[in-house]
């Protein structure tokens, strides 16, 4: 049984990170260039740590899939970030940000963490200002904001529908000094393969060179995920196609326990699915929902009909008529669910009938086309290239999609997982969303972790580390862990099969899409849990991956990814079919108010569901970690 | 935007460079394709093709792909001669067959310059777009040390030509489109974005010297104003930040040759 002490500093909420900061042990700057830290993904999180890390005097290596650290997904995310800036003087504190991320998770989040989230979340404003990321301004030159969904204040920063590009874009300047002062090595195209745990401690990992194929030992004194989250199970999903879960899942597999993989988000704002031959959905960004309003036709027969001809009294304007407070802006996860719903009533629109309108012309009758331009406009050019429909003239057609996932490897207050030296962050880690994100807090946590919590809580685990201890490459550890990655290598290029990868990448995804999507039943997850191992079975029998192991080799890259995915799906129904409750994103039918809303049972499920790896053909173990809410008080989410 | 009104299915032939490796020989292959769903992208075509050309034994077409929605600048494909295909504003991903008539023969190719060296088939190496930025694409704040984000007031068309500039995806389409293989769009589009910033200024000279003389170092070429590169970028980049880049750099030249200390320098 994995011990999980989640390190919870004592003394007020407010001031645990302040005395946590002062009590922490410190490494003595002559000695921190003996210690190498070893920091997996360059997405806002893995930039911002190596960089920030860097600049204290540690030796870094910093690795990417990626021909280039820019290119991580977290360059795709659109709306914003939030901060507790309170710069609309509007009622906003840390207090708010921190309330509305619990509830907005559900009450499944821990407490202490959202706190600090919250409290960071103004210095990552003004360090990404600094190093002149070009957030929107007001006319007298200060920073202007919008609203995202769970909030009623407005405390979202952006840079026009490219808020992540340009935040990563700054991480990427921050790295790119660092790298060019020799401070951080930089390993692109260079994919961790295995995590190397010696004495029960992480101390390095194994990678494979995606130019060449070889496969390389690297010892560390620390390392670091920050490679984001695992959404792509689902095949189509707004995550890049190369996002994948394969540092994670093999650090599970030595020992790091994987909390809550269940809850996943389903963001309501994506183009609807057009046809088989799909790689990907896109995501219209939720910011649109401050002046866009959702609607179906009330009629089943009004549904094929052209928009503009359906009258007012016609449309159904759902989220303002269930949740009259909140109306288009309410949390993801009810607003998915609710686009769900309607769309199973047979009031869905477009030719699947899976999708609702999002309508713009009160918005463009209030405030003219060309502030609407001005505030959206790529996201309406992106749409008009992907439907080849203009949204300024007819409503979007949307429909809910795989967007993130909040679960990930179980981290303590530090971010360190229940292997010491293993520190885990962003997307990648489970701490601060609980079963659902809020809007606008993806880009915040990832730059927290980054910047502002792991430069801090490494140098605690690091200052019990005797300088130099680290151990060689030559240890049994490093040789075990590289035949292990060799063998699956192996493995997959001498199954000489039938069926190329994408065949059982799309089948896994209907699996879970249908079982365990936006609601999920006993029933269904049981069945998810025969097939999926079954799918397993004959993915290993029957998959073709051609080429070789020493040459660029995509089709060998995507095995590898989707051979873990169909392990971790397995473990995301088993975790949802234990949560006998529904919370956030995680929707049992089986528990529900009578209107539709999630029921949670806080008496047995306050808690975080850690797995731990038991070895292939044995169940994982399910810890718990309970969650204690000293400055929160538990209720029923209310956005009505 | 060429894309007209969709049409259903089209069959195509995409005539493919298949290159085993750096420095082998390389050559075009004919790929056809049949039943082609117009709203398909033509990342998503080579997905189907490369498909079936597992089923078949043979060794799939690689290509840079990642995020499919245009923005993290990975696609790459020099499709009829043109960076990113027929369609202004958009990256490769971001190509619809709907752009294409039936029957049509498409030729791709990866983008090519001595700085890119060609990694595989349409795969090219474009690190050195990173180099460039190691040397001088940034403000240097240590994490910790900002000002209050309010304390810098940024006059709102200032802020909004930066955001037009910062709009670049680094995908290389510049370089692949001009006839030089120069890369000053993208370097331009760096130093107008930093250099349009108030914190960007302390550094502004030391910026543009190391970001250009990196540039040519590394074998860009030099620019001769055709435009080219505006015409390709995904992200439309103007050609106006050119001029801006050189009058940056003549004047930080005159500097650093007349004052050396004005010049400043960009590393501690």
């Amino acid at each position: 049984m994995a011990k999980l002490d989640s390190r919870i500093p004592p003394g007020p909420l407010a001031e645990k990170w302040r005395r946590h900061k002062a009590e922490i042990k410190l490494v003595n700057p002559a000695n921190k260039r003996k210690y190498e830290v070893i920091v997996v993904g360059a997405g806002l999180a893995g930039s911002s740590a190596a960089a920030t890390l860097g600049e204290l005097g540690y030796k870094v290596r910093c690795f990417v899939f990626h021909d280039s650290p820019r290119r991580a997904h977290s360059i795709a995310a659109q709306g914003g970030i939030n901060a507790a800036k309170n710069y609309q003087n509007d009622g906003d504190s840390v207090y708010r940000l921190f309330y509305d991320t619990v509830k907005g998770g559900d009450y499944r989040s821990r407490e202490a963490n959202v706190h600090r989230l919250a409290e960071v979340s103004v210095n990552i404003i003004d360090q990404c200002a600094a190093q002149g990321v070009p957030f929107a301004r007001e006319y007298g030159g200060l920073l202007a904001n919008r609203s995202f969904g769970g909030a009623q204040v407005s405390r979202t920063f952006y840079a026009r529908g490219q808020t992540g590009q340009q935040l990563l874009l700054g991480a990427y300047s921050a790295l790119s000094r660092t790298v060019g002062q020799g401070l951080v090595q930089l390993h692109a195209q260079e994919e961790m393969c295995d995590l190397v745990v010696i004495g029960g401690q992480a101390k390095g990992i194994i990678t494979r060179n995606l130019v060449t194929g070889k496969v390389s030992r690297w010892a560390a004194d620390a390392v670091i995920l920050a490679t984001g989250g695992y959404g792509n199970v689902f095949n189509l999903s707004t995550y890049a196609r190369g996002s994948n879960a394969t540092a994670i899942w093999r650090a599970y597999k030595r020992g790091a326990c994987f909390a809550n993989p269940c809850y996943t988000q389903i963001h309501p704002t994506c183009i609807p699915v057009s046809g088989d031959y799909q790689s990907k959905l896109t995501l219209m960004s939720e910011s649109l929902r401050n002046d866009g309003r959702i609607w179906v036709p009330k009629r089943k027969e009004d549904c094929k009909k052209d928009p503009a001809t359906i009258a007012e009294e016609d449309r159904d304007y759902y989220l303002e008529r269930i949740y009259p407070s909140f109306g288009n802006l309410a949390p993801r996860d009810i607003s998915s669910r609710a686009a769900k719903r309607v769309c199973d009533e047979g009031r869905g629109v477009g030719d699947s009938g899976l999708g609702v309108y999002l309508d713009f012309s009160d918005a463009i009758k209030r405030l003219g086309e060309d502030t609407v331009r001005e505030r959206y406009g790529n996201l309406f050019d992106i749409y008009h290239e992907i439907t080849n429909e203009n949204a300024y003239r007819t409503p979007m057609r949307i429909y809910p999609a795989v967007h993130y996932t909040m679960g990930g490897l179980w981290v303590d207050y530090n971010l360190m997982s229940n292997l010491p030296g293993l520190f885990v962050l962003g997307e990648a880690n489970f701490s601060d969303h609980g079963a659902n994100r809020l809007g606008a807090s993806a880009l915040m946590q990832g730059l927290a972790d980054g910047y502002f919590v792991v430069p801090y809580t490494v140098g605690d685990y690091l200052a019990s580390q005797k300088p130099g201890s680290r151990p060689s490459t030559d240890a049994p550890e490093f040789k075990q862990a590289e035949d292990n990655v060799t063998s699956i290598i192996t493995r997959l290029l001498g199954a000489k099969g039938t069926h190329p990868v994408s065949h059982f990448h799309k089948r896994l995804g209907h699996i879970m899409w249908q079982y365990c999507g936006m609601a999920r039943t006993r029933e269904g997850l049981e069945t998810a849990l025969k097939e999926i191992p079954k799918l397993r079975e004959e993915f290993w029998a029957t998959v073709k991956v051609p080429g070789s192991a020493d040459t660029l080799n995509q089709s060998l890259e995507v095995a590898g990814r989707v051979a873990d995915f169909l392990e971790l799906g397995e473990l995301m129904c088993r975790d949802a079919l234990t949560r006998e409750e529904s919370c956030g994103c995680h929707f049992r039918e089986e528990y529900q108010h009578p209107d539709g809303e999630c029921k949670r049972d806080d008496a047995n499920f306050a808690h975080v569901a850690a797995w731990e790896y038991q070895g292939a053909g044995t169940d994982p173990l399910r810890n718990v970690e309970p969650l204690v809410y000293e400055a929160i008080k538990m209720s029923m989410r209310n956005y009505k | 935007m060429v894309a007209g009104v969709s049409k259903n299915n089209i069959s195509v032939t995409l005539r493919v460079w298949r290159q085993a490796g750096p420095g082998k020989p390389g050559g075009f292959v004919d790929y056809p394709a049949k039943n082609v769903n117009s709203n398909m992208s033509i990342l998503e075509l080579l997905d189907v093709v490369n498909d079936e050309l597992t089923l078949k034994g043979e060794e799939p077409i690689a290509f840079a792909h990642d995020c499919r929605e245009g923005i993290c600048g990975t696609c790459s494909l020099m499709i009829d001669g043109k960076p990113h295909g027929p369609n202004q504003g958009v990256a490769s991903c971001q190509t619809y067959m709907r752009s294409f008539e039936d029957g049509a023969v498409i030729v791709i190719e990866p983008f090519r310059a001595a700085p890119f060296p060609i990694v595989k088939d349409l795969v090219s190496d474009r690190s050195a777009f990173d180099r460039i930025q190691q040397a001088g694409g940034f403000i240097t704040v240590r994490t910790g040390a900002a000002p209050d984000a309010n304390s810098i007031p940024v006059p709102k068309a200032d802020a909004e030509l930066a955001m037009d500039a910062a709009a670049c995806i680094g995908c290389g389409a510049c370089v692949a489109a001009c006839k030089n293989r120069s890369a000053v769009l993208f370097v331009a589009a760096k130093v107008s974005h930093l250099g349009l910033m108030p914190q960007g200024q302390p550094e502004r000279d030391s910026r543009v010297l190391a970001m250009v003389n990196t540039a040519d170092e590394l074998g860009f070429g030099s620019c001769t104003n055709q435009g080219e590169c505006s015409a390709a970028c995904p992200k439309l980049i103007s050609h106006d930040f050119i001029v801006r880049l050189n009058r940056d750099y003549l004047s930080a030249s005159f500097r650093s040759a007349f004052c050396a200390h004005a010049a400043g320098s960009h590393a501690d």
